[in-house]
């Protein structure tokens, strides 16, 4: 593996808190990989963004120990300038990714290559294509502070994957999206992925990460407690300990098992358990 | 207790943008409804015209026997409370405690009240290991439930929840089922919106459903899951339970996990 994200007995706490929030953290993040990121509410999971962005030590003093690497290179010790043009970074919170400086939508997904001097035209095609993809393209001339929290979730995903950064770190992306919105999305990020893209995705919304990802990193009081491939963390039986939500079709089987049916396997789609339980009875000997 | 009743609303925003159209919509007092639907259609804009943020531009919205053309926003928030879609528009104090206080203070009720009330928000919201920090150092799941605690502890009749599922992991939809609950026991009428259809099929029995400025559906949350042409229109899909069902061919109107596990209990060995 090529590893373009490296976390090395990483831990850190913020200035104001008494308790260390990612503890001994180490992680090899391949490029072009599509990892997750899930866990409970208060885990660390926007922490490690910050860190893998930059925003630790730079922004946000405390106890960093360990190191983070982003290619090769020491966080702590690049621009955070140079880091913003290797890695894209969507907040959890849309509503603070507008600039504030911008009038229109489109003006606002073309501020980041304004800011790094790419040419008029370059900029008017690629601020096109990326209104298209992300379907936007109806409020291109909307204010993007009158916007609905939908509209303003995608508008900051564009105003990001416009900028064609290397790595992108996206937290929680579909938190304020319709259900069809949601996949949408994660289409968007799966064609980050064949074009190349290394993605850090942080996400509550299990039976889409079933679908999607390949990698699942589980994060629990600050610690890495899995990391594999999906079907694998989800089938581990210490992935119940730590309490966290399961695909739905998961949930549904781990439920009947309980109730003593013996399952062929761990469904994590819904689409496969059907499946499963025809499986389950052709070994009972029935049809 | 308090009735909510929009009659033929239609709203435009000051940039021209027509956000609502010919809304009709009764929630009654005690009453517990589901808004979801299509990204912009309208939600939002909805639920601000019932506690006086938005006023409508053409129909009327009545608040119990109130006509909120009548009535200050000041006067419409006391009985009725909205959570923003955005913890952070709401919040400006430095610590959780004094951000729910403030309410309950603000509406006039003395020290031991606002004190109690206060320590049942935060209790019932799960923040009560939070209250002296800031909130602003909180992750995001806990801001909203710093806002949901302070819009119950101002006591109104009626409580708006704009997206508070967002985010939440299964600890924090627990709470909020609690919230649900209480509020309901105490007779308040409570309107959520929410893109959870999970969360809707098993804790809502009235849904909402709004696309392209308008209301599109009205009826039980098992009745419109099953209304394709529907869900097309306002982007939504049923719940898993409802999903596996039709693949298993249970028959229609499953949408919640236990109902499935039983159907698929009765029919498989075990
Ligand atoms: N700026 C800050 N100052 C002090 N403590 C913080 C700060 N930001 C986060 N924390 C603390 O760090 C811990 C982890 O927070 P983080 O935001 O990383 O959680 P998360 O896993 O992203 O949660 P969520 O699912 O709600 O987004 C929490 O206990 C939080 O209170
Ligand atoms: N302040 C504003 N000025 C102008 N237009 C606005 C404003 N706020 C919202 N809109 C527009 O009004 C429409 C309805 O927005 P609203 O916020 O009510 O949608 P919503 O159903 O809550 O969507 P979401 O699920 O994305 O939160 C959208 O087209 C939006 O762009
Ligand atoms: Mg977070
Ligand atoms: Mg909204």
């Amino acid at each position: 593996m090529d590893p373009v994200i490296q976390l090395k007995n990483v831990s850190y706490r913020y200035p104001v808190g008494d308790e260390q929030v990612l503890k001994n953290v180490s992680l090899d993040i391949g490029r072009g990989k599509l990892v997750t990121i899930v866990g409970n509410n208060s885990a660390g999971k926007t922490t490690l963004c910050n860190l893998i962005r930059g925003f630790i030590p730079h922004f946000y003093k405390g106890d960093l120990e360990g190191s983070v690497l982003v290619d090769g290179e020491e966080i702590a010790d690049a621009q955070l300038g140079q880091l913003a043009e290797k890695i894209g970074y969507v907040f959890q919170n849309p509503f603070i990714q507008i600039s504030g400086v911008k009038e229109t939508v489109f003006d606002e997904v073309a501020f980041g290559l304004e800011n790094l001097g790419v040419p008029v035209d370059d900029i008017r095609r690629r601020v096109e294509d990326v209104l298209q993809l992300v379907k936007i393209d109806n409020l291109r001339n909307k204010n993007p502070f009158e916007l609905s929290g939908g509209q303003r979730q995608r508008v900051a995903l564009a105003s990001i994957i416009v900028m064609d950064p290397d790595i992108l770190v996206i937290d929680e992306p579909s938190s304020q999206l319709d259900p069809v919105g949601t996949e949408q999305v994660f289409d968007i990020i799966r064609l980050m992925k064949e074009r190349g893209k290394t993605i850090v995705l942080v996400e509550h919304k299990m039976d889409l990460i079933a679908e999607y990802a390949d990698e699942l990193i589980v994060l629990a009081d600050g610690e890495v407690k899995l990391h594999g491939p999906v079907r694998e963390v989800f089938a581990d039986p210490s992935y119940m300990a730590l309490g966290i939500q399961y695909p739905h079709a998961a949930a549904l089987a781990l439920d009947l098992q309980e109730k003593g049916m013996e399952l062929p396997f761990l469904p994590i789609r819904d689409e496969e358990v059907a499946e499963c339980l025809a499986r389950a009875r052709r070994k009972e000997g029935r049809p | 207790m308090t009735e909510i009743r929009l009659k033929g609303v239609s709203f435009a925003y000051p940039d021209g943008t027509k956000a609502l159209e010919d809304l009709e919509l009764t929630v009654r007092a005690g009453e517990r409804v589901a808004i979801a639907g299509q990204n912009g259609a309208g939600k939002t804009t909805a639920v601000k015209l019932m506690n006086g943020l938005l006023r409508p531009t053409e129909g009327t919205v009545e608040v119990g026997d109130w006509d909120t053309k009548d009535r200050t926003t000041a006067q419409l928030s006391k009985k009725v409370g909205y959570v923003f879609q955005n913890p952070d528009d709401q919040i400006f104090h430095n610590e959780v405690i004094d951000e729910v206080r403030f309410g309950p203070k603000n509406m006039g009720f003395d020290e031991a009240r606002t004190d109690e009330l206060t320590a049942w928000a935060i209790g019932l919201c799960g923040i009560v290991k939070h209250g002296e920090e800031n909130p602003y150092n909180l992750p995001y799941s806990m801001r909203k439930f710093v806002t949901v605690a302070s819009v119950i502890a101002m006591d109104g009749d009626v409580v708006i929840m704009d997206e508070p599922t967002a985010g939440q992991d299964q600890v924090g939809l627990a709470i909020l089922k609690d919230v649900l609950d209480e509020l309901g026991r105490r007779g308040k009428t409570v309107i959520t919106i929410t893109h959870d259809m999970e969360f809707v099929a098993e804790h809502f029995d009235r849904l909402v459903i709004m696309a392209n400025r308008r209301i599109i559906a009205d009826g039980p949350a098992s009745e419109l899951f099953s209304r394709e042409a529907v869900l097309k229109e306002s982007m939504l899909k049923p719940p898993s339970a409802a999903i596996i069902a039709q693949s298993l061919g249970l028959p229609e109107g499953i949408i919640r996990r236990k109902q499935l596990e039983e159907h698929i209990l009765a029919r498989e060995p075990h």
